[in-house]
């Protein structure tokens, strides 16, 4: 029976001796319908959403004053990034984002083996996203520009530059550390849509599993313009 | 009653006995009762340093700890009484218990999330407690950098670490009240019949879901540049350290507001209760709850007066300060308004009531005197803004906390505590409170500043009276611990409603089931409708 329609019958009747319906086990006991529990965990999510924008907010702010105190060190700090990996990886977080968005589609009409396909395509492009990342890493450390005692770069511009690193390392590194936390929650889908938990009927946890990837997604929009390309004409 | 004896009423604490039906159990009141027992534990553990702090300022030479190790107990009394103790405490423990029986739902919005937020808080705590005892720390809590991140040798990091652990529970439990308070309210149940602890509650979350996170980054920062030697906030690497001061405050004077605020929705609720009348300007109570949230996001730079801001921003931000005063003022008012008139009551709920309006009037007058400029760099880091803060906290937060915690333990426990105890205990808690923090008015006034274990022989007859102050208030907080764990046991039963109150919670059996409800209620009036269903009082 596609339809059960929990949510117009009192609660008693969810206890009935007949096998329960995938939509009834879905049900926590707190809510009366699945429809109710839909709204409050989307609302969870994004009220978690802007607690994260709140997160990478106090960082951008750091950024910012830095940035206009010291526009010529940060130019010079910027222009040592790698623009064509930082453009390749831009582009790949924007089609994780369209996979994502069609696996949720494909949840919500009850596409299974589609959704699978969906989620794994978006975990294999955040993985490769990664990838890309630890390259940039490895190549700035061989560079000397990793701040601390090891740190190297033009005289004029050395303080200030190790400054504009740290935030490089520390903005681009939460970022990091939320996308291995997003392809971890891919996994864990992956494997309740393998189970059938996931049907056109209850298909939030994809929902709210996509609302915090394409958060991820949007702050390395962000990101990407503020360290790569401000000020880049200037050297 | 025998019949009680054969089958005892099914209710949330005889719902499974055992120490797993406890530390698995998605059920807001038990997650409460959890609660409670942790921020009981570590406000006793904040309140061992206030001991040691105070008999070490008994005297005026540095004779009975060092000055290192007067450091780490002040730093430490104020990272677990704030942390640990004063933002978790009437939310965590009362608004768990409470935000879904008041709105006549089930239970939390998302309860795993609810006991998941009890152990985050729990391993913060732990972890703090940690670095208390493997050697403690002495920044303060504020942390100001560069002194946190590129001098002090202690344990910063253990303690930072927890403190940024612990603001996931914050962060989680603000989420989970919003969700709940949106998402989760018994047919009827408008928002403008929502009893006024709850709009406090909201806007607690707003501030806990908003504020904690820039915290939660700053930490961050802070581990980062002890750590890697990055250098956000030390001048010697081109950081800024009043920087890091903007981002501590931005979240921290919002703190302050955390922890007032459900003090506040309590007090609304006891005075309520206690005059038997609807609260005078109930959408005026409701909407000044979020006019402090909202202005309150806008005040922190009134902490750096002396730390380097340009005068212009001190001007705006000391008016804004002004602002902040007038929801809070708005508050006082009515519930004196309230009062008017009303069949006031002396049982131990309004007593704390009384003590709050009037210690948090006292707090908050001083905290004018703060937000002017000119007197601000007189009492700057002097004693005078200890006594203004500990008049806001303890005698605001902890008021309305024990307050709140009196007026519903029957509810909680089904038991009824001794009143004559409480009523003493709360009055020495008044006595010993205004003792303890009236005398360091004036000692900031005359120039005593904060954070010395020594000080000049002329201030010492009014150290004595804080000192003598602290041990009377250390008493009064030891009384109601007996009492209250007595009462579990030999307490006479409660009944559902002891108090005459109305409200949702007291129409549900005490203490009450598992689900709150025998049916989801449907609400047909509005708050505090005492005209028409004032009941027998039984108490």
């Amino acid at each position: 029976m596609p339809d059960a329609a929990p949510h117009a019958l009192p609660d008693a009747a969810h206890h009935t001796l007949s096998q329960p319906t995938q939509a009834e086990v879905a049900l926590a006991h707190q809510f009366d319908s699945l429809e109710q529990q839909r709204d409050a965990t989307t609302l969870g999510m994004w009220v978690f959403l802007v607690t994260e924008v709140l997160f990478f907010g106090g960082l951008f702010t750091v950024y910012s004053v830095y940035r206009s105190s010291y526009p010529e060190a940060f130019a010079a700090a910027s222009h040592e990034l790698d623009i064509l990996l930082g453009t390749i990886n831009t582009v790949v977080l924007i089609t994780s984002s369209l996979t994502m968005a069609l696996a949720v589609h494909a949840a919500q009409v009850g596409q299974r083996k589609a959704l699978i396909a969906f989620l794994v395509v978006t975990m294999l492009l955040g993985a490769a996203f990664l990838g890309i990342k630890s390259v940039e890493y490895y190549h700035k450390f061989v560079e000397h520009h990793v701040p601390g005692p090891g740190f190297q770069f033009e005289q004029e511009y050395f303080r200030h530059a190790q400054l504009f690193f740290s935030l490089y390392f520390m903005m681009t590194g939460l970022h990091a550390l939320h996308m291995v936390i997003g392809v971890g929650i891919m996994l864990w889908m992956v494997a309740w849509a393998w189970r059938g938990t996931i049907t056109a009927e209850y298909y939030s946890p994809i929902e709210i599993s996509g609302l915090y990837w394409h958060f991820v997604d949007i702050v390395w929009i962000f990101l990407f313009p503020l360290l790569y390309l401000l000020g880049r004409h200037a050297h | 009653m025998s019949s009680t004896v054969l089958s005892p009423p099914r209710h949330y604490l005889n719902d499974g006995y055992g120490v797993k039906s406890w530390l698995l159990t998605r059920d807001h009141k038990r997650i409460a009762l959890l609660y409670l027992a942790g921020v009981t534990f570590f406000f006793f553990v904040g309140g061992a340093m206030a001991v040691l702090i105070r008999l070490e300022l008994a005297t005026p030479p540095g004779d009975l700890v060092s000055d290192e190790t007067y450091n780490k107990l002040f730093t430490m009394h104020g990272v677990m009484m704030v942390f640990f103790f004063l933002i978790p405490a009437i939310p965590a423990v009362i608004g768990n218990f409470l935000v879904p029986i008041m709105i006549g739902a089930k239970d939390l919005a998302l309860p795993k999330i609810n006991l998941l937020s009890w152990y985050i808080y729990m391993v913060g705590g732990l972890f703090t407690l940690y670095a208390l005892i493997a050697g403690g720390v002495d920044t303060g809590w504020t942390f100001y950098a560069p002194f946190s991140t590129a001098s002090s040798t202690t344990n910063v990091i253990p303690t930072a670490l927890g403190i940024f652990i612990t603001g996931f529970s914050s962060i989680l439990t603000g989420l989970n009240f919003i969700v709940t308070i949106h998402r989760m309210r018994a047919p009827g149940m408008t928002w403008f019949r929502m009893p006024l602890f709850l709009w406090s509650i909201y806007a607690t979350s707003l501030i806990n879901v908003l504020g904690t996170p820039v915290i939660a980054i700053t930490i961050l920062l802070v581990a980062a540049e002890r750590l890697f030697h990055f250098g956000f906030f030390n001048p010697a690497l081109g950081g800024d350290p009043v920087l890091f001061q903007h981002l501590f405050w931005f979240y921290s004077h919002p703190a302050v507001y955390i922890m007032v605020l459900p003090a506040m929705g309590v007090i609304s609720e006891l005075v309520a209760a206690g005059c038997r009348k609807p609260v005078f300007g109930y959408t005026f109570v409701a909407f000044a709850s979020l006019a402090i949230a909202v202005v309150g996001f806008l005040v922190w730079g009134h902490h750096m007066f002396v730390a380097g801001e340009s005068v212009y921003a001190a001007l705006i931000f000391s008016i804004l300060s002004f602002i902040v005063a007038v929801p809070s003022a708005v508050k006082v008012f009515n519930w004196t308004a309230t009062m008017y008139q009303g069949a006031v009551s002396w049982e131990t709920p309004m007593l704390y009531a009384y003590g709050f309006i009037g210690l948090f009037t006292i707090g908050g007058l001083t905290g004018l005197f703060l937000a002017a400029i000119g007197i601000d760099v007189h009492v700057t880091d002097t004693y005078f803004v200890i006594a203004h803060f500990h008049y806001i906290m303890v005698g605001g937060t902890i008021m309305g906390y024990l307050g709140g915690l009196h007026f519903w333990w029957p509810k909680m426990t089904g038991r009824l505590y001794n009143e004559g105890m409480a009523k003493v205990s709360a009055v020495i808690i008044f006595v010993g409170f205004n003792l303890t923090f009236f005398p360091q008015f004036i000692l900031g006034y005359l120039g005593m500043p904060r954070r010395y274990h020594a000080y000049p022989p002329e201030f010492q007859v009014l150290n004595v009276l804080s000192s003598a102050g602290a041990s009377i208030l250390g008493i009064g907080y030891l009384i109601p611990m007996i009492y209250l764990m007595w009462s579990l046991r030999y307490g006479r039963l409660a009944g559902s409603n002891p108090w005459g109150a109305v409200g949702l919670e007291w129409t549900t059996t005490s203490p009450p089931p598992t689900e709150n409800f025998e049916t989801t209620p449907v609400v047909t009036w509005e708050a505090y409708d005492y005209g028409s269903t004032v009941e027998g009082h039984v108490a």
